[in-house]
């Protein structure tokens, strides 16, 4: 198992009212699953991947993280967990402006403490695993946007984490890249890797091996259909 | 560390005017205080040379009347103080302050002083010890000087000093010329210069008073025939050169000591006693000391206004430094997505702050060396640069940096990942 999540609930506190954005969430991945969340915008898609990231915690409920439980764990931890086992894909890439390819996807590494050479090393391993090693020298300017997210899959992928952690991966791209993108999230799933990806389009959804459908924070294994 | 270093350097240079602009504060304030400390290092040293000799570290210790060196070719010499002993020399050279002393009488611009049947007006004698020429720093620049025998034999020889060759026998040599001095032929043997490097600089009408009388000349006689030309029971005075600079005014203090033994208070019923006399050291360093600490306590006052200066460019850095964490928000929680620490991330902030204003201390200590270049040019100020200022001044500017960048690189450290990624 790479994580789960029990009875989840988080609020937002707007004035002096707490907002119940995510309610009464289980969900559990098992490791090398495909898994997409779906959900219209405002449903409360970023405020889960945020909890599963480890970089919120949740309300109330409980979330084991690869046999830790997030809850508890102080800043130190949680940032060697988002480094070494979660991969982040953002859907505006966020990757580093002045910093050429190779130096982003470094980034991970560096955190870890890698020496230089290995760092060089994994970095263009990932690189090439996107297909972008002839252009790691380049800025993310000099960069299309299917490439950038490539880039940034490069970065999400350096350190083998347990899990890759997609927020619209393909919201800012045109159909072709997204469908590149589409196609190298399944590569590496048949490689074994666990990606949880969330969307908010059917097509993209539809890549994954199981969907999940998140209204008004709370999540149901159909469209329409009964909670979970 | 040196992967921040090298990110600080890529960030600074990627806004150059920005980081000029931030860094003008600290660039004025440390130029303002290099150009400060050098100008009062510069005029310290004035001040020491001019008042004290560049390195010589002797002190004269003289017989004085209340605040006046007595002097014997008006007056006479007081009955109630005995003659110097070759032990008194001992006590003194066994001081741990002095290095070596010597005993001396002078006399200014005698009226009984001629060359060839024409009287010698600016002119000092001086009757001398063997050791005179070696503590007061002089040497023989041609002939010789005083053996023992001219000393024990009463030899009628002199030596001269360029000053007075030059004066008299203008561009000859002065050896083998004869002098008379109160009717007696004295042979020179020899020319003598005062060896220290020292050139003063003439500023003022105190200033010439200072110099005037070393610009007379000068004939050095043996002590022993003091007796000959003047009174053979004139007091002598003493030069004592001191170990080290800092010695000098105990140097002095101990061997007028040990001087004044030779005064009997009583008056032993003669005319000429004289209670008030006494050997006084001359208070040249404590002059020069305290003519240093006036010119410091006004540049002191210019050194906290450049602080001042310092400070409202701590708060420039600051202020930018607090902007850069807000622009660079986006970056922060990316960092803190990919597993940066806190302390990473503080760390990351205090470096740019650091090397921006170690940029700009760098940048005011090169300001400041032409700053002061420029007042020494303009203002015939002499100035001397001061290596320690100028280490102490980059360390203080990457001081000012760390605080001033603390609250910001806080702030940055303390940025909820969340909030970070969301912020537009
Ligand atoms: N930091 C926050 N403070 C208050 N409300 C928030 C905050 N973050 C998200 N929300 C609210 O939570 C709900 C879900 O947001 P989000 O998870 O971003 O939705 P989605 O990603 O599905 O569009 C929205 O109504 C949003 O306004
Ligand atoms: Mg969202």
């Amino acid at each position: 198992m790479v994580f789960e999540l029990k009875n989840i609930y988080k609020d937002y506190i707007q004035g002096r009212e707490p907002v119940p954005v995510l309610k009464d969430i289980s969900l559990s991945v098992e490791e090398g699953e495909y898994v997409a969340i779906m959900g219209p915008s405002g449903s409360g898609k970023s405020t889960l991947m945020n909890i599963i990231g480890c970089l919120d915690k949740q309300t109330k409920g409980s979330f084991i993280f690869d046999g830790a439980d997030i809850m508890s764990a102080n800043d130190k931890k949680l940032s060697d967990i988002r480094n070494k086992k979660i991969g982040f894909v953002f859907q505006n890439f966020n990757l580093l402006p002045r910093q050429s390819a190779l130096e982003n996807v470094e980034l991970p590494l560096l955190y870890a403490g890698v020496s230089k050479k290995v760092r060089r090393e994994k970095a263009i391993a990932a690189l090439k695993r996107v297909g972008l090693a002839e252009r790691m020298s380049f800025k993310p300017t000099q960069l299309s946007g299917g490439q950038k997210q490539r880039v940034a899959i490069a970065r999400a992928i350096v350190n083998h984490p347990k899990l890759l952690l997609a927020d619209e991966p393909t919201g800012a791209l045109d159909t072709k890249s997204g469908d590149q993108v589409m196609e190298l999230f399944k590569e590496l799933n048949d490689d074994g890797v666990t990606i949880v990806m969330i969307t908010h389009e059917p097509d993209i959804a539809k890549c994954a091996k199981r969907i999940m459908y998140i209204r008004d924070g709370e999540l149901y294994k159909e469209r329409t259909g009964e909670k979970e | 560390m040196i992967e921040n270093i090298r990110l600080s350097f890529k960030g600074i240079f990627s806004h150059k005017i920005r980081s000029l602009l931030t860094m003008l504060g600290i660039i004025i304030g440390i130029a303002a205080i290099i150009a400060i400390v050098s100008t009062i290092k510069g005029t310290n040293e004035q001040i020491k040379n001019n008042l004290i000799g560049a390195g010589n570290n002797t002190v004269k210790i003289q017989l004085s009347d209340g605040d006046t060196v007595c002097d014997f070719s008006w007056e006479n010499p007081p009955k109630n103080v005995s003659m110097f002993t070759e032990s008194t020399k001992k006590r003194i050279n066994e001081l741990k302050e002095v290095e070596s002393c010597t005993f001396y009488r002078t006399r200014n611009n005698p009226d009984n002083l001629f060359y060839l049947n024409s009287k010698i007006d600016s002119a000092t004698i001086y009757g001398i010890d063997k050791d005179y020429f070696e503590t007061a720093g002089y040497e023989i620049v041609e002939g010789k000087g005083f053996s023992d025998r001219n000393f024990t034999n009463f030899d009628k020889v002199v030596i001269v000093d360029k000053t007075l060759a030059e004066g008299i026998f203008e561009g000859e040599s002065p050896v083998g010329k004869i002098l008379e001095i109160s009717g007696e032929p004295f042979t020179i043997i020899g020319m003598t210069v005062q060896n220290t490097v020292f050139e003063p600089v003439i500023n003022s009408v105190d200033d010439f008073y200072t110099y005037n009388q070393t610009s007379s000349g000068l004939i050095f006689m043996p002590t022993n025939d003091w007796g000959i030309v003047f009174r053979y029971d004139e007091p002598e005075n003493c030069i004592a050169k001191a170990v080290d600079t800092d010695a000098m005014t105990n140097a002095g203090k101990k061997t007028a000591d040990i001087l004044n033994e030779s005064i009997t208070k009583e008056s032993a019923g003669g005319e000429e006693t004289s209670a008030t006399v006494e050997y006084k050291s001359e208070s040249l360093l404590e002059q020069a000391k305290s003519l240093q600490d006036l010119s410091s306590s006004t540049n002191n006052m210019l050194i906290w206004i450049a602080s001042i200066s310092l400070l409202v460019g701590g708060i420039g850095v600051m202020n930018i430094m607090l902007v850069s964490v807000t622009e660079r928000t986006r970056e922060i929680g990316l960092k803190k997505a990919l597993g940066a620490r806190k302390r990473r991330i503080l760390a990351q902030f205090l470096t740019e702050a650091a090397v921006l204003t170690s940029i700009g201390g760098i940048i005011g200590v090169l300001t400041g060396i032409g700053l002061s270049q420029i007042i020494a040019k303009v203002a015939e100020v002499p100035v001397a640069i001061s290596t320690p200022s100028i280490v102490i001044s980059v360390i203080f500017s990457m001081v000012v940096g760390i605080v001033f960048g603390l609250i910001p690189s806080i702030k940055a450290a303390r940025l909820n990942p969340i909030d970070a990624l969301r912020y537009e």
